[in-house]
């Protein structure tokens, strides 16, 4: 009696949990494909038309395509250069290297509209024209502390043997970064890249504020739901969801995977 | 490829700590040595000074004659071996043991082959594509001493290499690295804290304590003459006996001890001659000792003593033996298989004299 008790509170948390989670997802997919005006129930029947329609429409396309950009780009940079300050840290012995390390990760605490805001005066003051190269340029500046603490917590000193082993044989420094270190820290700097590439896809703030003319994805959404509710709304945000399962996908078979076989 | 090594007075210390202290030792080229010693006395320290991964704080280290003692390890004629394989664990074991002709620039298609001739040698040609994560802990071991010796080094320095494997994959391992050794004539520096280990592989051992050398010599040399109480210790079970020196009579001496006076010859002071009245100890390993019925020549016939305690190692009884004229002492000895060995029971024990070894009291 007890265990079945249980077991029927254990499902109801179960479907409660991921209902939570995932119900408004699926009524916005859901109503992506409404045959009406109006994203909102009665369901009236099902209709691709919305989606033809975002196909159609070029602003959102280029906004599209810029989102893509700016997430690749920015991401790059941010693994690159937290690998390398990663590495230093971790391989070297620096001066207040802990008070550095909190500094490098630090900017993962402050909310993104301060760092977007900061970031405003700054270019102001320097003349810099708001562009996607500024909203790169914040996209780093979120997404660096991330890669930096992924891949800074996977250097252990079982590696650093490894490299000392390729030292041994005639590897310069470079060459140990270049085709032991990095190759072996792989995984993680995959993980690193997928996760910036997430994260800058679907940032808004930044992107909202940083940018003029040329726009991204979530401030291109942005504008369109200003004129109110309508499934094509339904239907870019369908496909941006679709987008970002599909990098958590390729996360998943790629680079978690292959972790967990070692 | 092979050559000499002088380590001259080589000094280290870590914040103030002495690591090593004046060490110097002469090695042959083509010679397989073994520093022995217990954890903390400077053995891995050395090698990691001869390897170029951690500099001297006083001293020089000469290898084929060439002053080695600041150049950096991928310069140096030397490669290592290490505790952990250090394998690299996204390259197939190919790539791995061509890594270090692949620095040297030689041409893909040479380094692949010359890979699989080493490989072939460590007996794992046929897994040559594979990945070290796919292999068993002796694999890895066999790999990690292809890789590095597949740059023909002068010197293979070899850090504790067996530490991690089995008893019985450990000595398959010291009998092939043996091979391969005579094989290939390059001189090997292998670390290691394990006396059976040492014995079984090295021409000479170098014995270690506290940053110091504490002896040098041949396995048997080791064991049968230490040239340190220490050494005595280190090298296996021992029954330390002091006494003194009583009369000297041409090559004769005899010394009283607690449990009657030995007769012995001037070969049984290693490292020093010894006056009249000095304080010695006579170092008497388990197996000289044993009961009267198997006796034969040079054996000194030794007061009765009574069994402590037996235990049976397979090849041998470790008895624990009160002599009666000293039944406060303690001596150890391994007796045959087949001697019925009861607790409490009196035997008659002859200790054979001419491998007793005596070192002067400090």
């Amino acid at each position: 009696m007890y265990s079945r008790l249980s077991n029927v509170l254990c499902g109801t948390y179960f479907i409660a949990i991921y209902g939570f989670i995932f119900l408004p997802v699926a009524v916005l997919v859901l109503y992506s494909f409404q045959d009406g005006t109006l994203p909102i129930p009665p369901f009236n029947g099902v209709t691709f038309k919305w989606y033809s329609e975002v196909f159609a429409d070029s602003k959102l396309m280029s906004a599209l395509a810029n989102s893509i950009i700016v997430a690749v780009l920015s991401s790059i940079i941010a693994c690159l250069l937290g690998f390398c300050a990663a590495y230093a840290l971790s391989r070297y012995r620096l001066p207040g290297s802990a008070f550095q390390r909190i500094l490098i990760t630090a900017p993962m605490t402050v909310s993104y509209l301060i760092i977007a805001l900061g970031l405003l005066v700054l270019f102001n003051w320097m003349g810099i024209r708001l562009s996607l190269w500024t909203v790169g340029v914040g996209h780093v500046v979120i997404n660096l502390p991330l890669c930096f603490a992924i891949i800074y917590a996977s250097m252990g000193d079982h590696q650093k043997n490894i490299e000392r082993a390729a030292r041994d044989l005639g590897a310069n420094n470079f060459q140990v970064i270049l085709l032991i270190t990095a190759p072996m820290l792989m995984p993680s700097i995959l993980a690193a890249l997928f996760l910036s590439i997430t994260f800058s896809w679907d940032e808004f703030i930044i992107s909202f504020l940083l940018s003029r003319f040329d726009v991204t994805l979530p401030v291109e959404i942005w504008s369109l739901l200003r004129s109110g509710l309508n499934p094509k709304t339904n239907a870019i945000g369908s496909l941006v969801f679709l987008l970002s399962v599909g990098l958590l996908i390729i996360l998943e078979l790629f680079v978690f995977r292959q972790r967990s076989q070692k | 490829m092979t050559a000499d090594v002088s380590l001259l007075n080589l000094s280290k210390a870590f914040n103030g700590v002495a690591a090593l202290n004046d060490v110097s030792l002469e090695i042959n080229a083509g010679e397989f040595i073994v520093l022995l010693g217990p954890s903390g006395c400077g053995k891995s320290t050395l090698l990691s000074i001869i390897g170029g991964f951690l500099a001297a704080s006083s001293g020089k280290v000469l290898i084929g004659g060439k002053d080695m003692t600041s150049v950096p390890p991928s310069v140096r004629p030397t490669t290592t071996m290490f505790q952990d394989y250090a394998l690299f664990p996204h390259m197939s074991l190919r790539d791995n043991v061509a890594f270090g002709l692949r620095m040297r620039k030689v041409g893909r298609k040479e380094r692949n082959h010359t890979a699989d001739t080493f490989l072939d040698m460590v007996g794992l040609k046929a897994s040559a594509n594979r990945k070290p994560h796919e292999l068993s802990g002796g694999q890895r071991q066999r790999v990690a001493l292809a890789r590095a010796l597949s740059v023909s080094p002068d010197l293979l320095l070899l850090d504790e290499p067996l530490g991690a494997l089995d008893m019985k994959l450990r000595r398959q391992m010291q009998d092939e690295l043996k091979a391969i050794q005579k094989e290939i004539g390059t001189t090997f520096i292998h670390v290691t804290h394990d006396q059976e280990e040492a014995m079984a592989i090295a021409d000479r051992i170098v014995v270690m304590n506290q940053g110091a050398i504490e002896g040098l010599g041949k396995p048997s040399d080791i064991y049968m003459r230490p040239q340190s109480l220490f050494s005595a210790c280190f090298m296996g079970e021992v029954n330390l006996i002091s006494g003194t020196v009583a009369t000297i009579n041409k090559q004769q001496y005899t010394i009283k001890t607690k449990i009657g006076s030995f007769d012995l010859l001037a070969d049984a002071f290693v490292n020093s001659e010894p006056q009249v009245d000095n304080d010695v100890t006579l170092c008497i390993r388990p197996e000289q000792i044993s009961a009267r019925s198997d006796a034969g020549r040079n054996l000194k016939p030794l007061i009765s003593a009574k069994i402590v305690s037996s235990a049976f190692f397979g090849t041998h009884f470790r008895c624990l033996l009160a002599p009666d004229l000293a039944p406060e002492l303690r001596l150890i000895a391994h007796l045959p298989q087949s001697s019925e060995m009861l607790q409490g029971s009196v035997v008659d024990l002859v200790i054979d004299t001419a491998n007793i070894t005596v070192l002067l009291s400090a």
